[in-house]
């Protein structure tokens, strides 16, 4: 029978859940790591078991683990992530220009072919690539080189290349977000890139439509329809019909367009998911009701998903990597919250419930679907 | 031998237990002393000093004979003890809650 296995990071160990298909019982294992932040653990879309995982410290730095077995076991693979060239400077919080220091890697993406080949969005905000099982990593300089990365400046919580989205249609399009940058593409395997953000508005910034300063906080794509791109930025929920040429504003009925994970339904392109928030100072649920919202026409009529979540004095946080589905039948979606709680749905987001409430807080949960 | 103690998550990722004891050739100083344990546990390259620079990382200390030695030049001569094995050299995350 086929099963689940969710990947949870969290700021003091890494976590396996697993389960069978109808996802009702669930094995706990970890915490791996523990007492690290674990930023980010995803598996090979070629060979489920092979994970990686990004395991880092104040005191002691990043660490990459690599495991061949489901997580069981780990090794440790190489962590030296040396930016190409002279850095370079950034904006600093005050407006200042400041070089570039490497200070972790938030999110891992396992090529769609290759079980050894992996990217790493780190932060200050670069994407880097290895080609050995994350032996070694080189960045893909590129990216940093547009141009633009003087205008580039952290968000609140660093300068991260956080989001890596790869096209499964165009083996050299790979899509990512920064925070405070914004998207960009590349349709070269990561020679040149373009900046994506027309249609973002924020305000926040001196230029509202500038081309690049905007804290994108996730983008999500459904693999059957690569052009169509979701992103739930600082404010507002946004939609690209054009690959990120051009982006359109889909918050339709929201109680509050600030968030930071979005999500694609499995089997179903045009259903969507999101965790509204209250604003950007005020990180948790508007009215301290927690709720997931589904669009199931992409954007704009989204109705709230309150079954078996809190709907009293609920004041967490559902960070931006802290969403993913499954894809069974029908779709499981799963998130974690900075109180220690994964949320898991077996029946698309119409009902929810807790499969593990004491964690630490969780700043990453990956899905994978197993044969 | 060189003995070398390290705090307990450098102990589970190199996976060791207790004290380490190193074979250092020359002069004893932190820097040879971790040259030595990167090439015996190359796991923990980048942990306790960056790894192009070598430079400190911010929130680890040296500590020996009950002396804080972190500011001092990494190729300055270690404690005699330290040298002659009688004292350990102690690698210590500083005291930063967490």
């Amino acid at each position: 029978m086929s099963g689940v296995r969710v990947l949870v990071g969290t700021h003091k160990g890494g976590f396996v859940l697993t389960a069978d298909g109808k996802r009702k019982h669930w094995d706990v294992a970890g915490p791996h790591f523990a007492g690290w932040e674990v930023y980010h653990v995803k598996g090979s879309p070629v060979e489920p078991n092979r994970l990686y995982a990004s395991q880092t410290s104040g005191w002691f730095g990043q660490i990459i683990q690599r495991s061949d077995d489901g997580g069981k076991t780990w090794e440790t693979a190489g962590n030296e992530f040396k930016y190409d060239g002279v850095p370079g400077t950034h904006q600093w919080y005050d407006g200042t220009q400041h070089p570039w220091e490497f200070k972790r890697v938030w999110h891992l993406e396992p090529s769609l072919t290759d079980p050894d080949t992996v990217y790493a969005g780190a932060e200050d905000a670069a994407l880097f690539r290895s080609a050995d099982g994350g032996q070694t990593w080189q960045e893909i300089s590129g990216l940093r080189q547009h141009g633009s990365g003087p205008k580039w400046q952290p968000g609140a919580g660093g300068m991260c290349l956080h989001t890596i989205v790869l096209d499964p249609s165009q083996p050299g399009r790979i899509f990512i977000a920064i925070s405070a940058a914004g998207a960009f593409r590349t349709d070269d395997g990561g020679a040149t890139w373009k900046p994506i953000n027309r249609g973002l508005r924020s305000t926040s910034i001196p230029d509202p439509d500038a081309e690049v300063g905007h804290c994108v906080h996730r983008i999500a794509m459904h693999p059957s329809r690569p052009g169509v791109l979701f992103m739930q930025k600082h404010w507002d929920v946004m939609r690209s019909d054009d690959a990120g040429d051009t982006w359109h504003e889909v918050s339709g009925n929201l109680p509050t367009d600030f968030g930071f994970p979005i999500e694609v339904h499995a089997h179903e392109p045009e259903t969507i998911y999101v965790v509204p928030i209250k604003s950007d100072s005020e990180h948790y649920p508007p009215e301290g009701k927690l709720r997931v919202y589904r669009s199931r026409t992409g954007g704009n009529e989204w109705e709230a998903l309150t079954n078996g979540l809190p709907q009293s004095d609920c004041y967490v946080n559902v960070l931006r990597d802290a969403m993913a589905v499954d894809a069974l039948d029908s779709c499981g979606v799963y998130f974690g919250t900075t109180g220690g709680q994964v949320y898991g749905s077996a029946d698309a987001g119409d009902s929810w419930a807790p499969i593990v409430r004491d964690l630490p807080a969780v700043l990453s949960v990956e899905v994978q679907t197993l044969p | 031998m060189i003995r070398v103690e390290l705090p307990s998550h450098l102990r589970k990722l190199a996976r060791v237990a207790g004290e380490l004891e190193l074979q250092v050739d020359g002069p004893v100083t932190v820097e040879t002393v971790l040259d030595a344990l990167e090439e015996r546990y190359p796991m923990l390259r980048g942990t306790i000093r960056d790894h192009g620079t070598k430079r400190r990382r911010a929130f680890m200390r040296f500590f020996a004979c009950e002396q804080d030695l972190s500011h001092e030049p990494p190729d300055s001569p270690l404690p005699e003890a330290v040298a002659q094995g009688r004292e350990p050299l102690l690698i210590v995350g500083a005291m930063a809650g967490g």
